[in-house]
């Protein structure tokens, strides 16, 4: 049945313009904080400024007596709201430690913004300024912030209920691998830190609970990824009848795994909505968002390779330390398993062994983050394979040209036991290569070491693998994760030839709508301009698993394609009998039946919706109607791959470090829209070149973030950002008869090393064979004076203290 | 994002906005461009009661030949600053670094006068003026006064205005010799982890350095060593002398004496050069 896919493709693969901008460039779009419902009052959250104290007592009585407040209420106050604690989705091991998630807290505030209190009011000024007025009496506690000082012995507990902070510790080994270390004739092993990042999706967080008392209905809208899973959970969090809540995602600005969540206040707004019975609205301010929002990433990882004397890798080891913040929100704990079984990258290996232990600490929590665990892994694998070439005296290609996986077009098992859908990371290194210039960077490098330039260049590779596709059910079972991976789409042919597709996925700035468009045009013959894509309201697509993990299309699209094949057959049904032939006799093309032999004998699916609408004259047993449904579970994950090529010049007087050439060429698979893709791909790369060499959450010793704002948490814009140079090769995956694997989270996975890599390289003379992320002019510069000095000792300029200056007379005039 | 609550009157003169200033005392701040209150109000980091916007006052945004000198009226957007053919060709300094401010949307609103009275030790501008050796006129009711950059900047966000008196305007010299602005600075929308103002002099050079301490600093051990014959590279290495740098998110104090050193050189070397 995959022949429909292969067919007449007069939309599929083009790189038609989005149906979805002109509302969202005229700012016509509907965003939550669009909304407005009469009678409408506005919550405020009142956050403990400590990231660890006891809640001694709530003095609301003055903050109750402002202008238009309603309410105001504690975490005890709320206290018999919850028939659960926020959920945990992920409990990734049998003996896991889960600590009760009170929306509000009750006894004990466990990270700097944890809720202790909330405001209704009629405004959102009087809400703001009331909140300022609760009075709490906090007892400050011992923070802990880091999480080896977490894990020592005697270390203050988040939670008093276990016995240390120790949430799990998830271990996954395959074949002899402490012989295989021992018996290699070369072992590196280095440590990296991935920092902790904040999302910054534009458009912040914002709920509207609009509760029907007299039905004992509630709609909950929520900028949210996922409105299906909000709906199971927010029902059995709060104890309402599933089938009276109804939850709606509105147009949504961004999430990045941000918004693939079940948060405090969208439990705390629809609770109030069932006390109050009103209507309230809760909009998150940016700085509000940095302390209540999850954060990523946030890892310690010690990463171990065992090579023969060529560099030919005969072993990995990973052993990572994940914080997981002073909760575990909805996949807190599997973030780091999504990238568990990647640590061997796009090689071969023949043992294999991984460890994670997360870990609480007296912070935000961290869950998914644009690429979620796979960055992670991409990193580590990256990274250790530039320090493996150094060490066996290999360029940097050349490793890896020697360990990659062979090409393959069938699925292939790995040392993990997964298996890889298809692969050419051949293919992908080589275009990369051509259009990177690479003997020219190389050649271009040597020069500038020679005389001894103040700014070096450095170049980066990263031939990166991830895992999108989310997920064969069955696989979810054994990793524990308590729902499924399926995910559905209805298409409903309207008896005037006008389509409504209804998708199971809840897109926030992906263009599915334009995707899915061209799926069904191409499969059904419909016009583009006439299918509607219905997504994002369990009210009208009651099926979905929602939008997280680049899974839309390799799921959800999937789901579609198949659904459209139910229209097909059961068109062809309908034509058989109108036409009065045999269904073997009829041909299929681009949206029309015609009968072998007698091209003119023929019916478009248009024509024949409207003959299952009238139901005039059916084939016995037909149902009236031509609308299908199909409900996709993947027997597998796909893997897209690819080849990232980076180049920096690093001021080695400053440490200033700008890229100067980037090239990515990324295979996801068939392309359903090249323009959505590279749009994906320059969003991604931006993201990962920011967690490079930008952004980074830092808490002090007590707790408090300091990178509270977009002043101080480096968010780099357009004019930091080099021309991205890409391209793309098409491997089809063997997982779903679209041949697609994802595009949504390659670039920021294949990124931070390539761009890490290219900046070590840069210094690589000094010795310097170590900074972490990310690679601010600061790290880099003091990686230089560690490393005793710069390339331009010679000069003068670098040396201090009295009586040096020697040399100076030297120095070039002219300046820049 | 949402600031307390504040009373707000439109001045529709400087008269007007002294007269306001004097009515509302110390609970007043002026607001010209906005782009340095607002945001701390926004963040409720800054709670005037009353706002007086001189925002409006058209005939205070100008650049004018005075024969000897420039005079840049306080309320002169970086925009136009940036674009002023007059400061391009006898003090270009001025013209270049107010096109380094912030982002775009920053040099449309933000004005000359409302950064130089911020009095941020971060600002490129009042590094600028220190090595300009530039004038302030300050008016209140009772008179105007004329303050040099070097005893207007007092203090972290503390300057030499009074409560009741208005930055009205800014004279800056005519340049002979070269200059430079050296500003680093991680994105480009950011404020400097360390500036250097470089205006060259008879033998010499004036310099002056950006948050390298809670005001702008004149890097005197450099100008001193320059005056006595050194070569830039070598008065350069003089230029943390004397300097208290701030250890934020952005840069260790460490760092910043440091790239104080090499920005210094660098600046001496274009300004010689230019």
């Amino acid at each position: 049945m995959a022949q429909v896919a292969d067919q007449a493709q007069k939309f599929v693969g083009g790189g038609i313009l989005r149906k979805e901008d002109p509302e969202l460039l005229t700012g016509a779009a509907r965003f939550i904080d669009d909304m407005s419902i009469p009678g409408m009052l506005w919550v405020s959250f009142v956050r403990s400024p400590f990231a660890h104290a006891t809640i001694n007592s709530v003095d609301t009585s003055r903050a109750a007596s402002m202008p238009g407040v309603r309410a105001v209420y504690s975490g005890a106050d709320l206290a018999d709201e919850w028939a659960d604690g926020l959920p945990c989705a992920w409990p990734v091991t049998e003996d896991i430690k889960t600590p009760k998630h009170w929306p509000i807290a009750q006894d004990k505030a466990r990270f700097a913004g944890d809720a202790v209190a909330v405001v209704v009011a009629e405004t959102r000024p009087q809400a703001l300024d009331a909140a300022e007025t609760v009075d709490v009496d906090y007892e400050p506690l011992d923070v802990v912030v880091d999480m080896e000082a977490a894990l020592a012995d005697g270390a203050t507990k988040v939670h008093d209920e276990f016995e240390n902070n120790s949430s799990y510790v998830w271990n996954l080994d395959v074949g002899e691998v402490e012989q295989v270390f021992n018996d290699a004739a070369v072992v590196v092993k280095e440590r990296y830190y991935h920092p902790r990042l904040i999302p910054n999706a534009i458009e912040p967080r914002g709920v509207i609970c609009q509760p029907n008392p007299a039905q004992g209905e509630y709609t909950l809208y929520s900028a949210t990824q996922i409105p299906h899973i909000l709906k199971v959970t927010l029902a059995l969090t709060l104890g309402l009848p599933e089938q009276k809540l109804r939850v709606v995602a509105p147009d949504v600005g961004g999430g990045f795994g941000s918004k693939l969540n079940v948060y405090a206040e969208e439990a705390t707004c629809l609770a109030l909505g069932r006390k109050l019975g009103v209507p309230l609205k809760w909009i998150e301010t940016r700085s509000e968002g940095y302390l209540a929002t999850i954060h990523g990433r946030d890892v310690i990882q010690d990463m171990e390779v065992a090579a023969d004397e060529n560099g030919k890798i005969a072993g990995v080891r990973a052993n990572l330390l994940a914080d997981m913040g002073a909760y575990l929100q909805l996949v807190t704990p599997g973030i780091p398993i999504l990238g568990a079984f990647l640590y061997h990258g796009v090689y071969d290996a023949q043992a294999y062994s991984f460890t994670c232990t997360g870990v609480f600490t007296n912070k935000t929590p961290t869950d998914a983050y644009r690429g979620a665990g796979r960055p992670e892994a991409t990193y580590a694998v990256e990274r250790i394979m530039d320090a493996l070439a150094r060490r066996v005296g290999k360029d940097p290609v050349e490793i890896r040209r020697l360990n990659f996986l062979a090409p393959f077009d069938e699925a292939r098992e790995v040392v993990t036991g997964l298996s890889f859908d298809s692969g050419n990371y051949d293919a992908s290194l080589d275009k990369a290569l051509d259009m990177f210039g690479y003997d020219d960077l190389r050649a271009e490098q040597q020069r500038r070491r020679e005389a001894g330039d103040t700014k070096q260049l450095g170049i980066g590779v990263s031939t990166y693998i991830e895992m999108c596709g989310l997920a064969p059910s069955q696989v979810l079972a054994s990793l524990r994760y308590v729902a499924g991976g399926w995910e559905a789409a209805t298409i409903r042919c309207h008896p005037t030839g006008k389509v409504t597709v209804i998708t199971g996925t809840s897109p926030h700035g992906q263009g599915h709508v334009t995707a899915w468009s061209q799926i069904v045009a191409d499969e059904l013959g419909v016009d583009f301009e006439d299918i509607e894509v219905l997504h994002g309201d369990t009210a009208i697509s009651p099926l979905g698993m929602d939008s997280y993990g680049s899974r839309s299309l390799s799921v959800g699209g999937v789901a579609l394609h198949y659904a459209a094949e139910k229209v097909v057959t059961k068109a062809r049904t309908i034509a058989a009998h109108e036409l009065e032939v045999s269904e073997e006799d009829l041909e299929y093309s681009g949206g029309t039946f015609s009968v072998k032999g007698a091209p003119d004998k023929s019916k478009t699916i248009p024509e024949i919706a409207f003959s299952a609408w009238t139901a005039h004259n059916l084939p016995e047993g037909t149902e009236p109607g031509l609308e299908e449904t199909h409900v996709f579970d993947p027997p597998n994950f796909t893997f897209p791959s690819g080849a990232h090529l980076c180049a920096v010049e690093v001021d080695t007087e400053t440490g200033m470090t700008n890229i100067v050439k980037y090239v990515a060429v990324d295979d996801c698979g068939k392309a359903i829209n090249p323009t959505i893709i590279e749009g994906q791909v320059h969003g991604g790369i931006a993201q990962g070149i920011a967690e490079a060499m930008y952004e980074e959450a830092v808490y002090d010793e007590n707790g408090v973030l300091m990178t509270s704002s977009m002043s101080n948490y480096r968010v780099p814009s357009a004019a930091e950002l080099p021309t991205f140079e890409i391209d793309r090769t098409e491997t089809p995956s063997t997982t779903n008869p679209l041949g697609v694997k994802g595009i949504g989270e390659a670039g920021t996975i294949a990124s931070p090393p390539a761009v890490v890599n290219a900046t070590i390289d840069a210094l690589a003379p000094l010795g310097i064979d170590h900074i972490d992320m990310p690679v601010s002019p600061e790290r880099v510069w003091a990686a230089i004076k560690n490393a005793g000095g710069s390339t331009v000792d010679a000069r003068g300029a670098e040396t201090t203290g009295a009586g040096s200056g020697t040399g100076s007379a030297d120095a070039p005039g002219g300046g820049t | 994002m949402i600031p307390a609550e504040f009373d707000y009157d439109v001045a529709e003169s400087g008269d007007h906005a002294l007269q306001l200033l004097e009515q509302h005392g110390d609970e007043a701040k002026l607001l010209a461009g906005g782009h340095s209150l607002l945001p701390l109000m926004k963040l409720r980091l800054a709670t005037p009661s009353m706002l007086i916007d001189i925002g409006r006052l058209n005939d205070m945004s100008y650049v004018r030949d005075d024969g000897d000198a420039l005079a840049i009226g306080a309320l002169t957007r970086h925009e136009d600053v940036e674009g002023s053919d007059v400061l391009e060709q006898h003090c270009a300094i001025v013209a270049h670094t107010a096109g380094e401010i912030g982002d775009l949307q920053v040099r449309h609103f933000g004005t000359i006068g409302g950064s130089l009275a911020h009095g941020d030790p971060a600002s490129d501008l009042p590094t600028v003026m220190l090595a300009l050796d530039a004038q302030m006129v300050l008016r209140s009711s009772s008179g105007e006064r004329t303050v040099g950059a070097n005893e207007f900047f007092t203090g972290l966000f503390e300057t030499a205005l009074g409560p009741t008196e208005l930055l009205t305007e800014i004279r800056v010299p005519k340049l002979t010799g070269g200059w430079s602005y050296q500003k680093f600075h991680h994105r480009a929308q950011d404020w400097a982890i360390v500036g250097v103002a470089a205006v060259q002099s008879n033998g010499g050079a004036s310099v002056a350095l950006t948050n390298m301490g809670e005001v702008p600093l004149r890097a005197s051990g450099v100008e001193q060593a320059l005056t006595s014959g050194s070569d830039a590279a070598t008065a350069a290495q003089e230029a943390a002398q004397n300097t208290s740098p701030p250890s934020d998110p952005f840069g260790s104090a460490d760092y910043r004496r440091d790239l104080a050193r090499v920005l210094t050189r660098r600046a001496l070397q274009e300004a010689m050069g230019r």
